[in-house]
């Protein structure tokens, strides 16, 4: 006998008992299903969070002030002795030959007014490289530019949000803000970016980086963001940026540079570490539709011992009968399985369909993984029955009733 | 399997016993069979119910191995054989027909037929036509299409008859075939085997009916597992 008379003889005993073909597979459809749903949450927090930090680069170094002798994330702000200057900045930029663009950063917070209307904003010092190097450009007017940096101007670019809650409607291109009680021109509007891990990129307000030292009265940087402009550069790139400042600060390794895309990959770890326990999770499930297709298959094998007996009372090798239940426990199992595929890649699209900011995505080794294993476990929790059924003495067989 | 030589019947049983072991005790189902069937022959064995009947039949059958003495077909010693090859045997040497048909239900008359033909590897279309012909031979070929649970009891036989011919065995084997039927149904039953028997098939009957017993040529009689004489059985029987 072979193969395809197997599964003539499978289909035709489901074709007797539909419903019962239909509820022993529907334990093995909920099983895919889950997993494929839940494998795709967790893939769509994944890209997620990828795609938040997709405009930040994989390219991109961070020097902090400080030196931190584990590895972890940057140093607590102000908790260095040692500050990152302007002169630092321009070191890099002169000798720094890996780099696209080096952008000395100050972070302060200010209340921001125009006529009657304030608002308490982030103030960023910035410098023109700032735009390429965070991938943030602006909409309308022009970005900070060298000229506005070394003559420390009082002008300043403006969030969307900043925009909208001070101006309305209204155009705000060339007005005056007052920022901390000084005057500053608005020269520009950014894209509307949103919002990334917390920060609003929209609430923000740019200045030139040499002026908001003034304005915050410091001459510390709170970081030098500075692009490799080659990513396969960017541990040599590291090594530039240390070298440079050590030799700067006299030196001093009082300074940590961290590769941005390192901090990143532990929480992808993470995302990573929580779509495999979902997976595992809702692989569970599957595992019990499996014992389900057993229990059936028991139940099937009891019930048909009067047909076993007669098969091998006309030649059925005990081969035949194991294999004859086998398929059917596979048959069962793997056309389970695809309705689950179905199901859960119909229900992950739904949901991509619900929710469209969380890009949900079923990964191919998902499927693979769980239509294999589906196909494995009607294998795995047939053998038992199917030995059984196997096993069956001819003359017992026939006489049960 | 080897064609015998002449002087070989077509099954030869010597000193055949059966004991069954059922936890502690040991029960006897047939003791120191000697029985030889030639082909073309038409055999009734009759005994009373529990006198070892069925037992010679599984064993004629191969349904089961004897635990003494030895049985051959066509000189082809079988109680040595695997499971696998006993399965063959059935399969291409022995058709049985049961007292109580033994047909798969949702199975049309001549699926049920094919079934034999199915664990020889015969191709499908080849199944259809064999299933067809040995479904004419006994009449029935319009039931084809019909399930077999919707078939009267008459049918039913007769299909299962049809499923006994269809891989052309050496030996058809009938456990009580008439035992469910009605007279009528019987009587057709018992000329479809003589004719099969006239046309060359080997017959072996299992009945406690004389009246179907006189239909086969030659009658043998077993009480308590033992086959006896004619005179002994009708004293013991008396």
């Amino acid at each position: 006998m072979n193969a395809l008379e197997f599964l003539r003889v499978a289909f035709e005993s489901f074709r007797t008992n539909r419903l019962r073909a239909a509820l022993t597979m529907l334990g093995v459809i909920i099983g895919v299903a889950a997993v494929i749903l839940l494998v795709a949450l967790g893939q769509g927090a994944k890209n997620y969070v990828e795609s938040q930090f997709a405009g930040l680069g994989s390219n991109i170094l961070i020097a902090t002030p400080g030196k931190i002798e584990t590895k972890g994330g940057p140093p607590v702000i102000g908790a260095a002795k040692h500050k990152l200057t302007m002169s630092d900045a321009s070191v890099l930029e002169k000798k720094g030959y890996l780099f696209a663009g080096v952008a000395p950063l100050v972070f302060g917070t200010s209340e921001v007014r125009f006529g009657s209307r304030t608002r308490n904003v982030p103030v960023l010092g910035v410098t023109p490289a700032f735009s390429d190097v965070r991938n943030l450009h602006v909409e309308i007017g022009s970005f900070v530019t060298d000229s506005d940096v070394e003559a420390k101007r009082r002008v300043c670019v403006l969030g969307r949000t900043v925009r909208r809650e001070l101006f309305g409607n209204a155009n705000a291109l060339g007005q005056v803000v007052k920022i901390s009680g000084a005057r500053f021109r608005v020269i520009g509007i950014m894209e509307s970016k949103g919002v990334s891990l917390a920060m609003d990129l929209d609430d923000v307000v740019y200045v030139p980086v040499r002026t908001a030292q003034d304005l915050f009265d410091t001459d510390a940087l709170l970081e030098i963001i500075i692009s490799v402009r080659n990513k396969s550069d960017i541990d040599s790139g590291k090594e530039l940026a240390r070298s440079l400042l050590f030799k700067a600060h006299s030196r001093h390794e009082d300074f940590t540079i961290t590769i941005q895309a390192a901090m990143l990959s532990s929480l992808f770890t993470i995302l990573d570490t929580l779509t495999y326990v979902l997976g595992g999770i809702a692989a569970i499930s599957l595992l019990v539709g499996g014992i389900g297709i057993m229990n059936i298959m028991l139940v099937t094998v009891k019930e048909r011992t009067n047909e076993i007996g007669i098969r091998k009372a006309v030649g059925a090798t005990d081969r035949d009968i194991l294999f004859q239940f086998l398929i059917e426990s596979t048959v069962i199992s793997s056309a389970g399985g695809l309705c689950g595929l179905a199901v859960g890649v119909l229900g992950a699209w739904a949901i991509g369909l619900l929710a469209p900011s969380l890009p949900i995505a079923v990964p191919p080794w998902a499927i693979a993984l769980s239509v294999t294993f589906s196909v494995f476990v009607g294998i795995f929790f047939g053998v038992y029955p199917a030995r059984k059924a196997a096993a069956l003495h001819p003359i017992d067989a026939l006489r049960y009733e | 399997m080897p064609s015998a030589p002449a002087s070989e019947p077509l099954i030869r049983l010597r000193g055949v016993g059966k004991v069954y072991e059922t936890g502690t005790q040991t029960v006897v189902g047939l003791t120191d069979v000697d029985l030889d069937i030639a082909a073309g022959d038409f055999l009734a064995v009759m005994g009373p119910s529990g006198s070892g009947k069925s037992t010679l039949m599984n064993i004629l059958g191969c349904l089961d191995v004897p635990t003494a003495g030895t049985y051959a077909i066509r000189g082809f010693p079988v109680e040595t054989l695997s499971p696998e090859a006993l399965a063959r045997i059935r399969n291409r040497e022995i058709g049985f027909v049961f007292q109580v048909f033994h047909l798969l239900p949702r199975y049309t008359a001549q699926k049920n037929v094919e079934l034999p033909l199915l664990y020889a590897g015969v191709g499908r279309e080849e199944r259809a036509r064999r299933a067809v012909d040995a479904l004419r031979t006994v009449g029935i070929e319009d039931r084809r299409e019909h399930l077999s649970n919707q078939l009267s009891g008459g049918q039913k036989q007769k299909v299962a008859i049809a499923r006994a011919l269809v891989n052309r065995p050496a030996l058809l084997l009938a456990d009580e075939p008439t035992g469910n039927l009605d007279t009528k149904s019987g009587d057709e039953l018992m000329e479809i085997f003589t004719r099969l028997n006239a046309e060359g098939a080997t017959i072996v009957l299992v009945t406690h009916d004389p009246a179907i017993a006189r239909r086969a040529k030659r009658t043998v009689y077993i009480i308590d597992g033992r086959l006896v004489t004619a005179e002994e059985f009708r004293e013991r029987r008396g």
